[in-house]
């Protein structure tokens, strides 16, 4: 009984995922500050400096990840609530769980798809070889979760305005991006920088790409995981909790 | 609160002592009612009296305040997905998606109700098939008329053969082709054993369609019968409609006649209200001999659901009055 139903709901998310994949993944929101945003803030530090690629692949990698799968599933909710779909979407008999659990997936195959092609092509262009590719697969699964289940968390504000809500987000990301090592490596911060650091999702990100393309990373490849991991879960709970909370006060 | 039983047996719909709070303002009042199995069901009220509210929390969009709700025998509450599995809603002013085709949005409303592959794309065929769009299926829906995406989102409420159908202002803004086509919808779907509630504000529709009304009036339930009951014991909802060849200086006159509850103009024809339209209407041609008026027309009228429609939300203070 309660495997049919989760059986049931898992079906439901897959759909609602599809459903995404179908309507957002070419929102004008999300290319631009899902692909081209990232770019442009890359190319912004890269250019003029005299830091080898190789050692710029691992910080590329997490930040394309972090805007990528978190630029998908925050759009969804005030989306659907201003163009008048997600009523339809809440009286048939998939849960909120589900719906949340779909948009996140959505979401996450979004950072995964873009980032391994990214990968793959600098990867060629550089001949590096990766040094722990299962470390790399991983690093990229779990993240692409967990900042799909963060930008998911973010579309629990009360608007239905997909513009405020990007807005927010940004106000999250950029400054994320300047304290989780991205552009610097853990062990070249001030001892206050990696104190914060270490709050953030997107350190372990970019410290197990470290560990996966270049062989060494600044905590114990197991920490990031577990700490991803755990970011992960508690993202998904909080999201699922708050549009639980969220929903009815959006179609009220 | 005991519910409110229809003379039926099996209930699709059982409410008891519903309520849907706003902050301080009260949407949902205190209400009960039940809708027997292969009935069409008329939510009747004017603008604001909760009737969408109810409807959201009757398929679960909303989560009441206080009461309960049962759907097809499951508690909606402690049981929602199995409570909705059977349900297909057309919301009001709910769009398909837009940015997908009439047939992924088929698709994607079977897969929602668990369907499998085979048998959600026969049936979306069919129902394309049945409201003329197969030929439009793979055509975005925003480019698509709003009588179009008004038939998309009905195949989409019955993509899985549900049982008990919310419609929430079907026909509402539509072209007469569309009107028509869904209300034959409604009535073959019925002939089929499919519970039909509808929120309408149009009293000619629910008349012709419904088995049963509630007319709900600042969230309460003014009155719950059949079209024909409420018009038959809603006699003072009689009426006697007069037009003069020249005009009334005193329209009280009227008002002044023995067995008038009440005048109306409209159309300049004047419209009394009585429970005894013969009588008025001999005063009234008395009347109009008198102060040399002559008459144009005179008809007596029986009470229209309009009228009683307009006489129950008119009161003010009305109690949960169901009957």
């Amino acid at each position: 009984m309660a495997s049919g139903r989760f059986l049931w709901q898992s079906r439901a998310a897959l759909a609602v995922a599809e459903k995404d994949m179908r309507i957002y993944y070419l929102k004008p929101p999300v290319l631009i500050f899902g692909i081209f945003f990232p770019v442009c803030l890359f190319l912004a530090f890269a250019f003029g400096r005299n830091i080898p690629m190789p050692v710029l692949l691992p910080g590329m990698l997490g930040m394309t990840l972090f805007f990528l799968s978190s630029s998908t599933s925050p759009l969804v909710a005030p989306w659907e609530t201003l163009s008048r779909t997600l009523e339809r979407l809440v009286s048939t008999p998939a849960s909120i769980t589900a719906i949340v659990a779909g948009d996140i997936f959505a979401g996450a195959v979004y950072g995964i798809g873009i980032s391994l092609f990214l990968l793959a092509v600098s990867v060629a262009a550089l001949g590096i070889a990766p040094v722990h590719p299962l470390v790399v697969g991983i690093d990229i699964c779990l993240s692409a979760v967990c900042f799909s289940a963060l930008g998911s968390l973010i579309a629990t504000l009360p608007t239905d305005s997909p513009g405020n809500i990007m807005l927010v987000l940004n106000v999250i990301r950029l400054p994320l991006i300047f304290v989780s090592g991205v552009f610097m490596p853990l062990g070249d911060m001030p001892a206050w920088g990696r104190t914060i650091a270490a709050c953030s999702p997107l350190t372990y990100t970019c410290d197990l790409a470290r560990h996966g393309l270049l062989g060494s990373g600044y905590f114990p490849a197991a920490l990031s995981m577990g700490a991803l991991a755990a970011f992960t879960v508690g993202f998904c709970v909080l999201a699922v909790f708050l549009h639980k909370k969220s929903t009815p006060r959006r179609l009220a | 609160m005991g519910v409110v039983s229809s003379p039926m047996t099996s209930n699709s719909i059982e409410v008891a002592g519903l309520r849907k709070d706003f902050g301080s303002l009260r949407a949902v009042d205190n209400i009960s009612f039940a809708v027997a199995e292969g009935e069409i069901f008329g939510f009747l009220g004017p603008n604001g009296a909760g009737k969408t509210t109810t409807q959201r929390l009757l398929t679960g969009v909303l989560r009441p305040t206080a009461g309960d709700i049962r759907i097809m025998g499951r508690d909606l509450r402690k049981d929602p997905v199995a409570a909705k599995r059977h349900v297909g809603v057309v919301p009001e002013n709910a769009n398909p998606y837009r940015d997908l085709s009439a047939w992924h949005n088929l698709m994607l409303m079977g897969r929602l109700y668990g369907m499998a592959k085979k048998r959600r794309e026969q049936k979306a065929l069919q129902l394309l098939e049945y409201f003329g769009l197969l030929d439009r299926r793979r055509a975005k829906t925003k480019t698509l008329s709003k009588g179009l995406n008004q038939r998309i989102s009905l195949s989409m409420a019955l993509i899985h053969d549900p049982r008990l159908l919310f419609l929430d202002e079907p026909t509402s803004g539509l072209d007469v082709e569309s009107t028509r086509l869904i209300r034959r919808l409604i009535v073959d779907l019925n002939t089929r054993g499919v519970t039909v509630f509808l929120t309408t504000h149009d009293m000619q529709e629910a008349a012709r369609l419904c088995d049963r009304v509630a007319i709900v009036c600042r969230g309460r339930i003014a009155a719950i019968d059949s079209p024909d009951a409420l018009r038959a014991d809603f006699s003072s909802a009689q009426s006697v409609e007069v037009a003069f060849e020249k005009p009334l200086r005193d329209p009280a006159l009227l008002q002044e006649l023995a067995s008038v509850s009440g005048v109306r103009q409209e159309k300049g024809k004047y419209i009394l209200f009585t429970d005894r339209p013969g009588e008025v209407a001999c005063r009234v041609a008395l009347l109009a001999r008198e102060r040399g008026l002559g008459l144009r027309s005179i008809n007596t009228r029986a009470a229209r659901l309009e009228d009683v429609f307009v006489h129950l939300t008119a009161a003010k203070g009305s109690g949960n009055g169901e009957r």
